[in-house]
């Protein structure tokens, strides 16, 4: 029984750090239609951010409290950064084209971007700090949760509350909701459409880094590389969820990393990715509107 | 005899909203029948359950078909199929292929009345060769009868409106359908152009031996051209009749003019 | 003025951007930082000089979209002339022919090696551009059919001791049942799923080919594979890759004359047509299940045939040459090159493979490149350095189609 905790757990925090990167996706996809597919690359270029600063709160001799909250935030602050940089070059001109276009270029950015951290930084594998510490009331459960994998979910069940308070009640997040329905008529009605993509960007990047700097703790090692896998099965919780619904994002991110830590303890590691991917398709062509989406006919 | 398209008792259901409920319709070769109502009364919906895009929920549409004189009930066929049994249609949003030629258009139309595939065209055998000089060739008529064959190597898009309706005519005409389905043709037209989309849509009518199922909201258009008019009102049909009975039905005065229109 | 203030402002962006990951490199396990303060000045200086040219490209785009719709006639670039005219092209053409099939009698080895990857790359890309370049479908995981081909080949001669000319067909058609039996359940689903859907099939069995060592014997991959036999002969490694050399010319000219065929056909139009609209092609009788088959099928077979080459030239493969930045590159080749278009893609094969290789300093920024490009192409050249034309036909005259 311990061992399945252990799987559920450790299924648990991958879950949770899937939920964190799909909700970029599936708020971007929400808004302008557009699988942003860099935007792994924000949460590789997140941890990377965090590892730097944690490099320098290291020499600096800092507190690892004071490290961990300096490498999320100033990590979220550039994520953010980067997003919206992303967004006004590869894909803002393009809002009027073709569907696959923005696609196409997103595809470019990702290849850019991973380009970029392995020509500026390195294309091996670098250590990554722990930067969470043993937490003496952790003691009795740590044969199947370590204090990594609580601050992850907590961590992460804190932001999911803040963003969905935030869409609900802010004005800004009503601007979203309104442009995600319909844009044209959000445009209409006086909303700056540009503010509202830049901060669905902001947002989603914001929470990708933070991710990023979670597993980068958690796992001991990251690479320019990451961010694609990574990617691709975030991609896959959104689906999974109902693209465009942000419960959708979390409850997909949750199945994900369960089926993945089951199917890993429980049947091969060899095929731990496999696992992702079969989930991917099977959805996709089985139920493309996910669990809690909505299927729209086809208008003519 | 049999009429070319019968719809039966059609229903369709979005949901719990009935949009079509218990339509019957029959158009004969040789007529043009019109089906008007007020916005959202559901006669595009009706067009797409006769189309295929929509599976009716209740009911059945049958056609002669166009190949073999066979009645065939076409419900969830794929519109693809029901293009091929002689239905072709029109859409109420331009639905051109924009970046393609005002030719090539109409060639698209052709595909249902040619056959060549990967063989022939790798191999170009004389089959194919003849069947693509005739595509040409018949595409290249259609255009000039249809008035847009100084636009034959013009891109769809930079057509002007009216030029565009009329090549979308021309696209549903080249697949020498036995009911041509024109939604809402003369939307966005003037009286002018209107008068000459009558006339077009008459000589069509006798020259290719086509029936006409059309929608549309002028009422002028629909009264000088249509045999038979059908007025659907919340997705049921209201009344059904010749131009001049239906211009004398009260129901049919109140449904376009509301109730209080006498008080 | 205004633009240089503007483009400061860019600049100080850019250093704002890229100071942690450019100027800072960190060493957890000694514990040192290093800064690398130059790099930040090129990235001032690059961001300042690229915000003028950027602007510069906005405004003519923007302009040229005015353009267009002012005048109704398109206008033929000059690199477009040449191409259509006879009188041009034709010396073009064999010009360009007869440098090809002296070439290797010209160059060394190393260098006939490189050109014969280029025009790999050239079937590969003219391969997708049916997929992608005419059908208008994503597909993001074209590289495992090139898997197929190559493994089919490596495979069967292992097992069965089966010859390349035998293979080729096979791998082809290995390729082309893979893409139906992948594109049956795929292929009805909106472009963007489609994308991800074939990326995700891609992964897959590059994944498995990885993990199953008993089918494929996993990451260390399958050696010693032969090079194609000529009547029996016995050749040197020169003459072998001169022989592959002229093979892979002749498989290119096959598949140039193969695509441009299925582009000026009935498949052809029905392909661009549901590029633009789907449900006007269905009403117009077109089967678009069939039709995108017969696409994804016809591009998995010349990804299976150069797959089958590529086992046979470099003898020796495994998972590590199919990821998905394979299936990127192929893919920025087509955009690159202008979708559709076939000139267009056998230039940007060659540019984007030759550049690379023969100015080295260049070439680890290769990728970078890559990618930078298709972000560029899209926005400021959606329709490729070599944009396709659209066919004229002629009407009413006895000799018909030209």
């Amino acid at each position: 029984m311990d061992y399945f905790w252990d799987l559920f757990f450790s299924g648990l925090t991958r879950g949770s750090i899937y939920a964190l990167i799909a909700l970029g996706y599936t708020m971007v996809y929400g808004i302008i239609e557009l699988i942003n597919f860099a935007h792994g690359e924000i949460y590789m270029l997140g941890a990377f951010t965090g590892l730097i600063v944690a490099g320098i709160c290291s020499v600096l001799g800092l507190s690892l409290i004071s490290t961990l909250v300096l490498a999320i935030v100033i990590a979220m602050i550039y994520a953010s950064a980067y997003g919206v940089t992303v967004e006004r070059i590869a894909y803002r001109p393009l809002r009027n084209a073709p569907r696959l276009s923005p696609l196409i270029s997103a595809i470019g950015m990702s290849i850019f971007l991973q380009n970029y951290v392995l020509l500026a930084q390195t294309s091996k594998f670098v250590p990554f700090p722990n930067l969470i510490p043993d937490f003496a009331f952790m003691q009795p459960f740590e044969d199947f949760i370590g204090p990594s994998e609580l601050v992850i979910i907590v961590v992460t069940a804190v932001a999911m509350t803040v963003l969905t308070l935030f869409i609900k009640y802010t004005k800004i997040g009503k601007a979203m909701r309104a442009t995600a329905q319909n844009r044209k008529m959000a445009l209409l009605c006086g909303v700056n459409v540009d503010h509202v993509i830049s901060m669905t960007f902001i947002i989603g990047s914001a929470l990708a880094a933070l991710g990023g700097v979670l597993i980068g703790s958690y796992m001991g090692q990251i690479n320019f590389f990451i961010g694609f896998i990574a990617g691709i099965k975030a991609f896959t919780a959104a689906v999974l969820g109902g693209i465009g619904s942000i419960p959708g994002a979390v409850l997909g991110g949750l199945i994900l990393g369960w089926t993945e830590s089951f199917a890993t303890g429980y049947v091969s590691s060899d095929y731990q990715d496999v696992f992702a991917f079969c989930l991917l398709v099977l959805i996709l062509i089985f139920r493309p509107a996910g669990i809690l989406g909505r299927t729209n006919t086809k208008k003519v | 005899m049999l009429p070319i398209l019968e719809v039966k008792d059609l229903c369709m259901d979005f949901g719990g909203l009935r949009a079509l409920d218990h339509i019957n319709l029959e158009v004969f070769s040789d007529q043009i029948v019109a089906l008007i109502g007020p916005n959202g009364a559901g006669k595009t919906t009706f067009f797409n359950c006769v189309t295929g895009i929509y599976e009716p929920t209740h009911g059945d549409i049958l056609v002669l078909s166009r190949d073999d004189g066979q009645r065939k009930r076409i419900n969830g066929l794929k519109p693809n199929k029901i293009t091929e049994l002689g239905l072709a249609r029109t859409f109420q949003n331009i639905r051109l292929f924009p970046n393609m030629t005002v030719l090539e258009n109409v060639m698209i139309g052709r595909h249902t009345r040619t056959r060549s595939w990967i063989f022939g065209a790798l191999f170009r055998d004389k089959k194919t060769v003849q069947e693509e000089q005739e595509t040409v060739e018949v595409s290249y008529n259609i255009l000039k009868k249809l008035q847009l064959e100084k636009y034959v190597n013009e891109i769809a898009s930079n057509l002007p409106y009216g030029a565009q309706r009329r090549l979308e005519i021309a696209r549903a005409l080249a697949a020498e359908p036995s009911l041509l389905l024109l939604d809402e043709p003369a939307a966005g037209m003037n009286p002018k152009e209107t008068k000459q989309l009558e006339e077009l849509i008459l000589q069509i009518k006798e020259q290719e031996r086509v029936s006409i199922l059309l929608i549309e909201h002028d009422m002028k258009l629909v009264m000088n051209i249509s045999e038979m008019v059908y007025v659907v009102e919340y997705g049921r049909l209201l009344a059904k009749g010749s131009p001049r009975e239906i211009k004398e039905d009260e129901r049919v005065i109140k449904a376009y003019l509301g109730e209080d229109h006498d008080a | 003025m205004k633009g240089f203030i503007r483009s400061l402002q860019v600049a100080l962006w850019f250093m704002f951007l890229t100071f942690p990951i450019m100027v800072i490199k960190v060493d957890i396990v000694e514990k040192t930082v290093q800064w690398r303060w130059m790099n930040l000045v090129y990235v001032g200086i690059g961001s300042f000089v690229l915000s003028f040219v950027w602007r510069f490209l906005m405004e003519k785009k923007n302009k040229g979209i005015k353009a267009r719709e002012e005048s109704r006639d398109e206008k033929l670039s000059f690199i477009q002339k040449i191409l259509t005219e006879p009188r041009y092209n034709r010396p073009l053409f064999l010009g360009l022919l007869l440098f090809v099939l002296v070439f290797p009698w010209m160059f060394s080895t190393y260098q006939t090696n490189i050109m014969i990857s280029a025009l790999l790359y050239v079937v590969l890309g003219l391969g997708l551009n049916i997929v992608v370049g005419l059908a208008g479908l994503l597909d993001l995981g074209y590289v495992a059919f090139y898997a197929v081909g190559a493994y089919a080949y490596a495979l069967l001669n292992y097992h069965f001791h089966l010859g390349f000319w035998t293979v080729l067909p096979i791998g082809g058609l290995l390729a082309a049942i893979f893409g139906i039996l992948l594109g049956i359940p795929v292929l009805r689903l909106r472009g963007d799923y489609l994308a991800i859907v074939t990326l995700g099939f891609g992964e897959i069995i590059r994944l498995v080919l990885e993990n199953w060592d008993e089918f494929s014997f996993g990451p260390s991959g399958i050696s010693n594979i032969p090079r194609p036999g000529f009547f029996g002969l016995h050749l040197t490694v020169e003459q072998a890759t001169i022989y592959i050399y002229y093979l892979v010319v002749i498989m290119s000219l096959i598949t140039i004359f193969v695509v441009n065929r299925l582009q000026n056909s009935r498949l052809g139009r029905a392909w661009l047509a549901l590029r633009e609209d789907e449900i006007a092609c269905e009403a117009m009788g077109i089967d678009r299940m069939k039709t995108k088959l017969a696409a994804f099928a016809l591009g998995a077979t010349w990804a299976g045939f150069a797959g089958v080459i590529f086992a046979a030239k470099t003898t020796f493969i495994n998972p590590a040459s199919f990821t998905f930045m394979e299936s990127a590159i192929i893919l920025s080749i087509v955009v690159l090159g202008g979708m559709g278009s076939i000139p267009g893609v056998i230039l940007a094969a060659f540019l984007m493979i030759l550049l690379p290789e023969y100015l080295r300093a260049f070439s680890q920024y290769r990728m970078l490149l890559f990618g930078a490009s298709m972000v560029l192409v899209m926005v400021f050249r959606p329709q490729g350095l070599i944009p396709n034309v659209r066919r004229k036909y002629l009407y009413g005259q006895k000799q018909g189609v030209r």
